[in-house]
């Protein structure tokens, strides 16, 4: 009897297991599902600025589910196209950061072990200093007349500056600079732990070294691409920051149209809808990620 | 032949890489230097950025601001990342185990004006039901930071304790340690460093935040990144250029010392075991 009450009663192991699980749950969990909420709503000017969707009238209790939000994203071209665009966005930076950070993880690994450490430090470092500054470097590069620019005139390659600055070609700088480090970590994680002897036995089979690389190093990468690619493609999805500081008026990411309905157009529920949207677009990529992001923990419980 | 081949390739790549990565900072750091107002004309040797970036009142308070949430928020997620990555690591079965790791997890990859709003949300919705959470400031924003930040400790904590010899404390427990005694005893001084790292990586994360401190901050709660990102969107100024240079300043020094003090370890331990060897043999 004691026994049986006992596999009711939390145990020690419990007292471990909620304070992060009950913050995380009350503060990252709960927050979606009152977003979805408030996306039914109807916006009032008022605090808060939405309307409740219950209300007791006499004795019955009406639930009042207002579409109107959704059908309003579907109706405007304006959302379809800022979701359309930002996928595009993010899809062709991650290519890119891929382009540039595969062959610097690949360099690492292939460094002698003492050294493998700090080069890996400076790739992070600057990570550790401040993501804006990180931007506004390259705004005073790229801007009309910034260095490139004026660098590029002195040369006498150009007579006139170039615009860099606030078109998309200055996005994709920014974000695959910001994003470097996160594309490089895990793909180093992966590349560092593969046995040198399948190569070497590649060699004696007659391959050239890019057939080698095509056919033993890619493949065996493919956890590492994985990873490193959606850590840098989800967030970049709702990118906020970069979209706002270097590109144009007409560069569209739906960061910044959530953005704008929240802070400008003070519209919570359509915000809400936007989120809730974006987040049902995310969801198959963050399962991805999940997916080998736990595969990755237990390969080191074993 | 193919070593050399090898090692050409890693030599170029590496120095085009962080070229790429350090020129655009060590480009910020010179031209804070610059007596100039036009941040790319270059006209002479000057401090005055630095003078005028610490008589900025705003900018100051903003810092303070950010100092403090940032110390909070790296302490909290340190003890909420060490309890979730031994969650992880240590209990294999449990109710609701999977919800436990998606919840870790998500945060690393999740939109920051998703995070943000939704946790906005959460605050107003408290406040209407509970009265709580009222006056949105430090307490909302240290909340909302702590809640991303906790993610990327537990990865950093989880990965050491994953690699960790488990014979030592199977051994303890062995001599009749009790499981709490066994961690603060053995595991916590194995795991120190990376809950050194866990609470650096918290600190910087905090620190730099933008989006989601936009959301749930309050009229008295500016904090530096919303000072600075609302000064560079007026356009570039060389007293940003200051700040940065500080604050590149501040990150390589400390950095720096977390490397001499990781490499003077790393001797010592191969001296030992060469020593050992020694002994033994």
């Amino acid at each position: 009897m004691i026994a049986r009450l006992r596999r009711y009663l939390p145990d020690g192991k419990w007292a471990v297991i909620a304070p992060p699980y009950f913050w995380m749950l009350l503060f990252f969990a709960v927050p979606f599902a009152i977003a979805l909420k408030i996306s039914f709503a109807n916006i009032q000017i008022a605090m808060p600025p939405y309307t409740s969707l219950t209300e007791w009238v006499g004795d019955t209790l009406t639930v009042k589910v207002n579409v109107a939000n959704y059908l309003f994203l579907l109706r405007d071209s304006l959302y379809f196209n800022a979701y359309l665009s930002s996928l595009k966005i993010a899809v062709i930076a991650t290519f890119f950061c891929l382009l540039v950070g595969y062959p610097i993880a690949y360099a690492i690994s292939r460094l002698p072990t003492a050294s493998r450490n700090t080069a890996l430090m400076l790739v992070v470092l600057p990570s550790w200093t401040s993501f804006l500054i990180r931007i506004y470097a390259w705004i005073g590069i790229l801007k009309n007349n910034g260095l490139l620019n004026n660098f590029l005139i002195w040369l006498g390659v150009i007579d006139e500056p170039l615009q860099i600055l606030h078109t998309p070609i200055a996005v994709y700088i920014g974000i695959v600079y910001a994003y470097l480090p996160f594309m490089i970590l895990p793909l180093y994680t992966n590349l560092v732990k593969h046995d040198n002897r399948l190569l070497e036995a590649a060699y004696d089979l007659g391959c050239r070294p890019w057939q080698a690389f095509l056919k033993v190093t890619l493949p065996l990468s493919k956890a590492g691409i994985i990873a490193g690619s959606m850590l840098v493609m989800i967030p970049v999805v709702g990118e906020f920051v970069i979209p706002e500081l270097m590109g144009g008026a007409d560069t569209l990411m739906i960061g910044r149209v959530l953005w704008q309905e929240f802070f400008n157009n003070r519209d919570w529920p359509v915000a809400s809808a936007v989120a809730i949207v974006m987040l049902i677009l995310l969801i198959v990529p963050i399962m991805i990620f999940h997916h080998y992001q736990s595969k990755e923990l237990e390969g080191r419980l074993t | 032949m193919s070593a050399a081949k090898t090692s050409w390739f890693t030599r170029s790549t590496l120095a085009f890489g962080f070229a790429f990565l350090y020129l655009p900072m060590l480009i910020l750091v010179i031209y804070s230097f610059n007596e100039n107002r036009l941040v790319t004309v270059w006209s002479g040797f000057s401090l005055k950025w630095y003078g005028e970036l610490f008589r900025d009142k705003q900018m100051i308070a903003a810092a303070k601001i950010s100092l403090e949430i940032a110390f909070l928020t790296a302490c909290a997620s340190v003890v909420l990342g060490t309890m979730a990555a031994m969650v992880m690591t240590r209990f294999r079965q449990f109710p609701g185990k999977s919800l436990f790791s998606a919840l870790m997890t998500a945060p690393l990859v999740m939109p920051e004006v998703i995070t943000g709003l939704s946790i906005l949300l959460l605050f107003v919705a408290m406040g209407d039901t509970f009265g709580l959470f009222q006056e949105r400031g430090v307490m909302t924003i240290w909340i909302a930071h702590v809640t991303f930040c906790v993610a990327f400790v537990t990865v950093v904590i989880s990965s050491r304790l994953g690699e960790l010899d488990k014979s030592l404390e199977e051994a303890a427990m062995d001599l009749g340690a009790n499981r709490v005694k066994v961690f603060f005893l053995i595991t916590l001084p194995i795991i120190a460093p990376a809950l050194a790292s866990g609470w650096l990586l918290a600190f910087t994360l905090s620190l730099d935040d933008l989006v989601i401190s936009s959301f749930v901050s309050g009229p008295s709660s500016t904090t530096l990144p919303m000072k600075v990102f609302s000064s560079v969107r007026m356009g570039v100024s060389p007293k940003i250029n200051a700040l940065a240079t500080l604050l590149i300043a501040i990150v390589s020094v400390a950095a720096f010392i977390g490397w001499w003090l990781m490499a003077r370890e790393e001797k010592q331990r191969q001296r030992d075991m060469q020593l050992a060897l020694q002994q033994g043999g």
